[in-house]
């Protein structure tokens, strides 16, 4: 069984199910989006065929298409994770990563949106707006970062290991730079970055390399 | 001028501005408005097709080259166009693979373009692999006919050259650099006898912003036009964030601010053609 991937190399969200593919051991077939500068997503074609709210990433894990990064990891981290680490079965730590895979998707209204504006011609987007919006839910989370320091804990949710909620806030932190928004003032974060760079099978992306050998 | 600069080697040539399909739909009234040299710049298509370009109430010198517009600043380039015959040969796929911004001068993108170095580490397991990091030795010039850089005999083992490999390969490249701001490549191809053209144009932002447009003109007869780009800006997205995180933005010229080793003689080179060109755009003044 392979899932197929609507997938794009510059993505973040498409970097999320593909860190998770890995992690899990799921093998997978990448069905290359001409995302940049095509506008494939956009296409008559792919509104009607794959997503209606011209979206990438996608999946097709026979049969059964899912969008949405977050609602993709949820699936994947439930289906495949035989031990249950991604996406722990307790209910306090469920209403956590679940608050924490919202967060995400501000990050992604935000970071991603201030990245697309300098590095692929979203000129229309109000950068000043996108960079100030980043740096209000960075502080969000470089702050409660810092918290789970001090009580000992590396990821977002208060689990052993990191959750997919840490995978869906984790790569527009990393690419913030590439929309001019820099992490000096947020250390907590820019650990947080670090660490999870580190973690065993972290495979990377262009703009995030994966750590070089210990 | 009111640009941002006004160094000779920028005004007086043919500057990018963008794919010509962006004039899709435009007219006088509805212009697609872009960036050039700190300004912002109107173009459309007149009733007749042809490229129409104005700043302020200005109107400037703008033509359709090769996929994209070209402007230039003062009206009065100093060379003719570079030739780019691959672009219209028989049997070759075009493929514009978009315009990616970076924020760092337009030299350093031009000078990593020119460097094998890099591959086993920036683009490991695409274009190079550790340990095969060794640039072996090859031959730069200036062609005295059309003043390009040309570097020849360019060998590098990869383990994955391009979409339609799947497999390493000992491959060869030849290097060229027609303007401060646009360079192509050449390297081997799965079709026996015929090399990949890859043409790397800026369009200058300003001194330390460019959009870097890439456009293939390959001999690829497999890979679906997405895989292609998508091939294209993975290399690209890995070189980015090395770019931008230079310790500076602009190109020393001067000085003893960056040594090269002997795998640098395209750099070498392309440092010198700009130094007697009196390049001042995008360059850091010597401390």
């Amino acid at each position: 069984m392979t899932v197929r991937l609507y997938d794009h190399p510059l993505s973040g969200n498409c970097f999320k199910v593909r860190q998770m593919l890995a992690w899990l051991g799921v093998a997978h077939e990448a069905v290359p989006v001409d995302f940049y500068p095509g506008r494939e997503h956009k296409s008559a074609a792919f509104l009607a065929n794959v997503n209606p709210l011209g979206q990438i990433p996608v999946i097709d894990d026979d049969g059964f298409v899912l969008r949405d990064a977050q609602a993709i990891l949820v699936y994947l981290a439930s289906r495949y994770d035989t031990q249950g680490c991604w996406y722990p079965n307790d209910p306090k730590l469920r209403g956590q990563v679940a608050m924490w895979l919202a967060t995400a998707d501000e990050v992604t209204r935000t970071a991603s949106a201030a990245r697309l504006h300098d590095a692929l011609g979203y000129s229309h987007l109000d950068i000043e707006a996108c960079r100030s919006g980043a740096r209000a839910v960075f502080r969000v989370l470089d702050d409660h970062l810092a918290e789970q320091a001090s009580a000992g804990l590396r990821w977002l949710a208060p689990a052993p290991g990191p959750t997919i909620a840490d995978l869906a806030c984790f790569p527009y932190v990393a690419l913030a730079g590439e929309g001019g928004i820099a992490l000096d003032e947020f250390p907590a974060l820019r650990n947080w970055v670090w660490d999870f760079r580190h973690l065993p099978g972290f495979i990377g992306m262009s703009g995030i390399f994966p750590a070089g050998p210990a | 001028m009111p640009f941002v600069t006004d160094d000779p080697n920028m005004l007086d040539d043919w500057l990018l501005v963008g794919p010509t399909a962006a004039l899709a739909g435009t007219s006088e009234r509805q212009p697609h408005a872009t960036r050039l040299l700190g300004e912002t710049l109107s173009l459309w298509a007149a009733a007749d097709g042809t490229p129409q370009c104005r700043l302020g109430a200005q109107p400037l010198a703008v033509q359709s080259r090769y996929g994209y517009l070209w402007v230039c600043p003062s009206g009065r380039p100093a060379r003719p166009f570079f030739e780019f015959p691959e672009y219209t040969e028989p049997g070759r796929r075009i493929i514009d693979c978009g315009g990616i911004g970076v924020a760092v001068s337009g030299l350093r993108v031009i000078e990593n373009f020119l460097d094998m170095a890099h591959f086993p580490f920036v683009h490991a397991g695409y274009l190079g692999k550790v340990p095969h990091t060794e640039v072996a030795q090859y031959q730069v010039k200036v062609e005295p006919a059309t003043g390009e850089i040309w570097a020849t005999d360019c060998r590098f083992w990869q383990p994955r050259a391009s979409a339609a490999h799947d497999t390493g390969s000992n491959v060869r490249y030849t290097y060229r650099v027609m303007q401060p701001f646009s360079a192509m490549l050449y390297k081997s191809s799965l079709r026996p006898g015929a090399q990949d053209a890859i043409g790397l144009f800026l369009q200058p932002l300003d001194d330390e912003h460019v959009i870097a447009h890439t456009l293939l003109a390959c001999c690829d007869d497999t890979s679906s036009d997405a895989e292609l780009i998508a091939f294209q800006q993975t290399i690209f997205g890995q070189d980015k964030p090395i770019l931008e995180n230079h310790a500076f933005k602009r190109m020393p010229l001067e000085g003893r601010a960056e040594t090269p080793t002997r795998g640098d003689t395209s750099s070498v080179t392309y440092r010198r053609w700009l130094r007697e060109r009196g390049m001042r755009f995008g360059t850091r003044a010597a401390a």
